[in-house]
């Protein structure tokens, strides 16, 4: 992890935060989320500002996938608000689609479209939605598909790619849309070890251009070198919210170390 | 036994059989894509959200299940009139064989559907696309693919079943060697043929649609 540690830090960037002159915060307010009895989300309250680059951890079913899960509205809220861009879900007759459009999610499982190339994948969305021409569509697909490293795969199918591959692919077709915020739900966990690397490097180099992100994902040294602010959530709280030196070297609450000590002492 | 075989007769209406053939080729292969469209419109009704669409659709698939395709048939042609809805032969047995091989379909496409891993219905809509847009761009091919040997053989059976609108003078394949059989009286030589181009017509939709299938399910899965 080298390559990340050795980069500049994004808020040091002044060019950062200037690309995307459009308004893009979050904000949660009191959202609660129960699957059955269980209650998943407890009171969660949080901002994230335009720019902004969070990393989300915590122990397994703490919570933290079904957090970022509900701001693109893939998991119901039963109270609270949340705010994207301006448009509030959790209302009747919130428009999820369109804040759908604004924010592009990136999956543990890739869920790439087997059925289609890699460039009909990165197409379907645009043409659908914006009603790109075939043209237009195909050239923000090759832009996006240069920036992951990826364009002389365009007309191979899902299968034909190795995991990493297949990841940076997901990173591209998500940001032809042109989103305000990505969020990635373990973007490297279904990956094998000698491809995290690949796509780290793709989501450092999508943070330099200062796009908002909020990233779940166990891979510290990537929370250190991207991130404004770590979030450990435990039991469907937010326990502790930090910049990640603070997080990292004196962190406050017990859990919160109890959980670093168990993932950073191998 | 002292019966002597004499396919010639049956041989002389080649012509008859000819055309019987290519009559039940075309109207299965209406009915095939007929009820697929159809079968496919019941599987979302089956699958929406909205309960009383869920209802008519299990209605329906059940009703058609649940009764004989003969009696279908009758209904058909010999009921409807009475409702003012007057069907030629071919007319009420492409409508009977679409109607009921949409609802044999409809059960076959929502296993299809049901195989689809909810991640590719989720990364549908987190790029923003409506659900329709998400099941016909996203969820379809792979649906079908998963499904089409099932399907394929759902589409023999029912090219099978179209001998029994013979009953209602449709002139297909075996209403053709029934009119032979009644000119010739040579029924066991009439009935073999039959059975014969039976099979071979099933052996060519067979190849027809794996053929459709290889280019349409072209893509490589792990």
């Amino acid at each position: 992890m080298s390559a990340v540690a050795a980069r500049i830090r994004p808020d040091q960037n002044p060019q950062a935060v200037t690309d995307h002159p459009a308004q893009a915060t979050i904000t949660m307010s009191a959202v609660n989320k129960w699957y059955g009895k269980m209650h998943v989300l407890r009171d969660i309250d949080l901002r994230v500002n335009k720019g902004e680059h969070l990393v989300l951890c915590g122990p397994s079913g703490s919570g933290k996938s079904t957090l970022i899960r509900c701001i693109n509205a893939l998991e119901e809220i039963q109270s609270g608000t949340i705010e994207v861009n301006g448009n509030v879900l959790g209302r009747k007759g919130a428009k999820v689609d369109h804040i759908r459009r604004d924010v592009g999610m990136v999956f543990q499982q890739f869920n790439l479209f087997p059925h289609l190339t890699v460039l009909q994948n990165c197409m379907l969305a645009p043409r659908r939605i914006h009603r790109a021409t075939e043209a237009e569509a195909r050239d923000k697909a090759m832009h996006f598909l240069e920036q992951v490293h990826i364009a002389e795969h365009g007309h191979k199918y899902p299968a034909q790619l190795s995991g990493g591959q297949q990841q940076r692919v997901a990173i591209a077709r998500a940001l032809c849309m042109g989103p305000q915020v990505m969020l990635f739900d373990e973007p490297t966990s279904a990956l094998d070890p000698e491809m995290v690397k690949e796509v780290l490097d793709t989501m450092i180099g999508l943070a330099d251009q200062g796009i908002t992100m909020i990233c779940v994902t166990h891979e510290m040294g990537f929370a250190r070198a991207v991130a404004h602010r770590v979030i450990f959530m435990d039991r469907g709280e937010i326990i502790e919210s930090a910049p990640p030196s603070e997080f990292f070297g004196a962190p406050k609450h017990e859990r919160t170390r109890a959980f670093l000590g168990q993932i950073l002492n191998h | 036994m002292d019966y002597s075989f004499d396919f010639a007769p049956v041989f002389q209406a080649w012509r008859l059989l000819a055309e019987g053939a290519w009559a039940t080729t075309w109207i299965s292969a209406i009915s095939m894509a007929a009820g697929l469209v159809l079968g496919t419109i019941l599987t979302a009704m089956r699958m929406a959200p909205v309960g009383v669409l869920r209802a008519l659709a299990i209605g329906y698939i059940e009703i058609i299940r649940n009764t004989p395709f003969l009696v279908q048939v009758f209904f058909i042609f010999f009921g409807l009139p009475a409702l003012g809805l007057r069907l030629d032969a071919m007319q009420a047995a492409i409508l009977t064989m679409t109607l009921n091989c949409s609802a044999y379909i409809a059960e076959i496409v929502r296993s299809g559907v049901q195989s689809i891993r909810p991640g590719q219905i989720e990364a549908g809509k987190a790029l923003g696309l409506p659900s329709f847009d998400v099941y016909r761009f996203i969820v379809f091919r792979p649906a079908i693919r998963a499904v089409y040997p099932s399907l394929c053989s759902q589409f023999i059976l029912m090219m099978l079943n179209t001998s029994l609108v013979a009953s209602i003078s449709a002139q297909e394949l075996t209403y053709a060697a029934q009119m032979i059989d009644n000119r010739t009286f040579r029924s066991f030589e009439v009935y073999f043929v039959l059975g014969a181009i039976y099979l071979a017509l099933s052996q060519l939709f067979s190849l027809g649609l794996q053929l459709i299938g290889r280019s349409y399910f072209s893509y490589p899965t792990k």
